[in-house]
């Protein structure tokens, strides 16, 4: 058994390993959720480029607030939705330093709405990867500002009622508008195709951030939460297809500072 | 020796940040304060010593702003007035918890709400209680003069950074809007990037192999370990009570009646202990230079010997608690204050001895 093992793990037969700059500590995320792999495409992204050394990480509040444990990197947790305040901090002050901000859809979209457009229209140079998952996973369900119209969370029980409660809000489609964003997109990580297209994606954004001086570069993960959404993982990524792919479409919005033309 | 100039009290604040080799300012307007923003702008420092200077959106992006700089250890700093520090309560409070040295100059202004843009001390309680959310403290340092405005940059950094914490230079809209002459100190280097990370290997500079990574937080969910924390940091708060307690005693060997007054008020007590020593009544003055850590020992002191203490604050009567704890109430401590941007005339402060103290 040992031998055969053993052989299994021959450098040869190796098709895949844990990145280092990913800890062994276990992930804090609900099983099915599309957080663990976000995370690990990003660190993947730092170790391919090479760069996890020059990078400090800021990890905002919600679910992903412990991104620390798991980021084997320096991290930063910020206040709630000033994720970009604090990375405008350091790479202002840092301007060789590789900074990003991996932040959920509460905090970017809602507490830190100020701080992300006045980010992204000064034109800061560092990458914001925005989970989108379209609630407030972390307190335990709440309506947050990408919750679909009609879409139940606990405090939106029947149902979200615009009328009520208000629009969901397309942050990304609204900062791509904004003159300081070099390279703004929509990607997932519910299958293998999308995990490999999203990668691609944070690896451009990083690489841009190495490339350019300025130019904030945004890639949105729209994400499901199937506790929050009381689904199964599998039922919350048809339903996350069926329903949030068709307000939130994917693909890239706006490449090397130009709109793209759909 | 330093170069003299007649200067605001906002704008030596803003030249003593370039000259203590200060690696960021990070501002929003406001009324009292924003000639410090306004100077460094005009200075262009970032062309000269390489600080950056940047206007935010606002006072909470402003803070934040200084925590990134802040936990990768830069000097950070931001001012703003008695509004916009309302508003920098969270990230100060993220700061104290998170052991990050700034430094936050706070002009104050009359309250509460937008209350006015006249002088006022009415956030004394703010500044030395903590301000926001949870069990902390700042170091509170007050000037009494445009000269401590500049002399204070560079004291508030070296507190910040021995003891990892906030410190904030309480002033207000008198001392950071008059013109006095201010003797500026020699320009000190920006550290380096080898010496940011010499001076303090805890920020986050990036993780090298040769290092465990290193994470700023203030979050800790394990309720014992958020204990031990507290603890740690109820210990900083001690040693910095035993520490760094600076005050100032004028005319106090033959006094028999105390004011305690800081900043602008001590300038105004100074004045009123002139007119009531024309008068045969001796009054001295102790002015706190630190308001946290707080001098009750030297209080406590003076209260064996003078026959009564008056608070002089532009307040309803705030340090006037501190003054009370310091004598174990075993006193007569009274307050006198104007409210609202009104500053007491001196005449008004040696009546007010005259009839709560002597004649009460």
């Amino acid at each position: 058994m040992k031998d055969e093992i053993s052989e299994i793990v021959n450098v040869e037969n190796l098709v895949y390993k844990k990145t280092p700059l990913m800890t062994d500590n276990i992930l804090s995320y609900c099983p099915g959720c599309g957080h663990g792999t976000a995370h690990r495409i990003t660190m993947e992204v730092l170790e391919e480029l090479g760069i996890g050394e020059k990078t400090i990480g800021v990890a905002p509040v919600g679910c992903s607030v412990l991104a620390y444990e798991f980021m084997n990197i320096d991290m930063q947790q910020a206040a709630h939705g000033r994720a970009p305040a604090v990375a405008t901090g350091i790479k202002r002050t840092w301007p060789h330093k590789i900074v990003f901000t991996y932040q959920g859809d509460g905090d970017l979209a809602a507490i830190g709405t100020a701080e992300t457009i006045h980010a992204c229209n000064r034109g800061e140079n560092f990458v914001i990867i925005f989970v989108n998952n379209g609630i407030y996973g972390m307190t335990g369900g709440q309506m947050a500002p990408t919750t679909l119209p009609g879409m139940k969370s606990s405090t939106s029980p029947y149902g979200r009622d615009v009328h009520i409660m208000g629009n969901p809000l397309k942050m990304t489609e609204l900062i791509a508008e904004l003159p300081g964003t070099r390279f703004v997109t929509r990607q997932a990580v519910h299958t293998p195709g999308n995990v490999r297209k999203a990668k691609r994606a944070i690896k451009k954004a990083f690489e841009n951030q190495m490339n350019f001086k300025e130019g904030i570069n945004f890639v949105e993960i729209v994400s499901n939460c199937n506790s929050g959404w009381k689904m199964t993982p599998v039922h919350s990524n048809e339903w996350m297809v069926e329903n949030m792919f068709p307000f939130f479409p994917l693909g890239d919005i706006k490449v090397d500072g130009e709109l793209v033309n759909k | 020796m330093g170069e003299l100039k007649l200067m605001k009290g906002n704008e030596a604040i803003a030249e003593a940040a370039i000259r203590a080799g200060v690696d960021a300012y990070f501002g929003y307007p406001i009324t009292p304060q924003s000639e410090v923003i306004e100077y460094l702008m005009v200075e262009k420092p970032y062309e000269t010593t390489g600080m950056v200077v940047l206007q935010a959106e606002s006072e909470i992006a402003a803070i934040n702003m200084v925590y990134g700089a802040a936990a990768s250890g830069k000097k950070a700093m931001t001012s703003s007035s008695s509004p916009g520090i309302s508003l920098k309560q969270e990230g100060i409070s993220y700061m104290a918890g998170a052991e990050l040295p700034c430094l936050i100059a706070n002009v104050v202004r009359g309250g509460p709400g937008l209350g006015t843009i006249q002088p006022s001390q009415a956030d004394y309680f703010q500044a030395t209680k903590g301000g926001g959310h949870g069990d902390y403290h700042m170091i509170v340092l007050a000037p009494a003069s445009v000269q401590e405005m500049a002399d204070f940059v560079s004291k508030g950094f070296d507190l910040a950074f021995k003891y990892r914490t906030p410190v904030m230079i309480l002033s207000d809209g008198l001392i950071g809007q008059m013109m006095e002459k201010v003797i500026l100190s020699e320009h000190t280097p920006r550290w380096t990037d080898e010496e940011i990370i010499k001076l303090s290997p805890w920020a986050t500079t990036g993780k090298p192999a040769s290092r465990e990574r290193n994470i700023i937080t203030s979050l800790d969910l394990d309720p014992y370990r958020q204990e031990e924390h507290n603890i740690h940091l109820q210990k900083k708060y001690k040693e910095i009570r035993e520490k760094e307690v600076e005050y100032e005693e004028i005319m106090c060997e033959d006094a028999e009646y105390l004011f305690v007054a800081y900043g602008s008020s001590s300038r105004i007590a100074q004045k009123a202990i002139k007119l009531g020593r024309e008068k045969g009544i001796k009054a001295g003055l102790l002015r706190p230079i630190t308001l946290y850590p707080f001098p009750s020992e030297a209080i406590r002191r003076l209260s064996q010997q003078v026959k009564g203490i008056l608070s002089l604050e532009m307040s309803a009567g705030q340090m006037i608690e501190d003054i009370r704890l310091s004598v174990d109430c075993e006193m007569k401590v009274e307050h006198f204050g104007r409210m609202g941007g009104v500053i007491h005339s001196p005449a008004e402060a040696l009546q007010a001895l005259e009839e709560k103290i002597i004649g009460g």
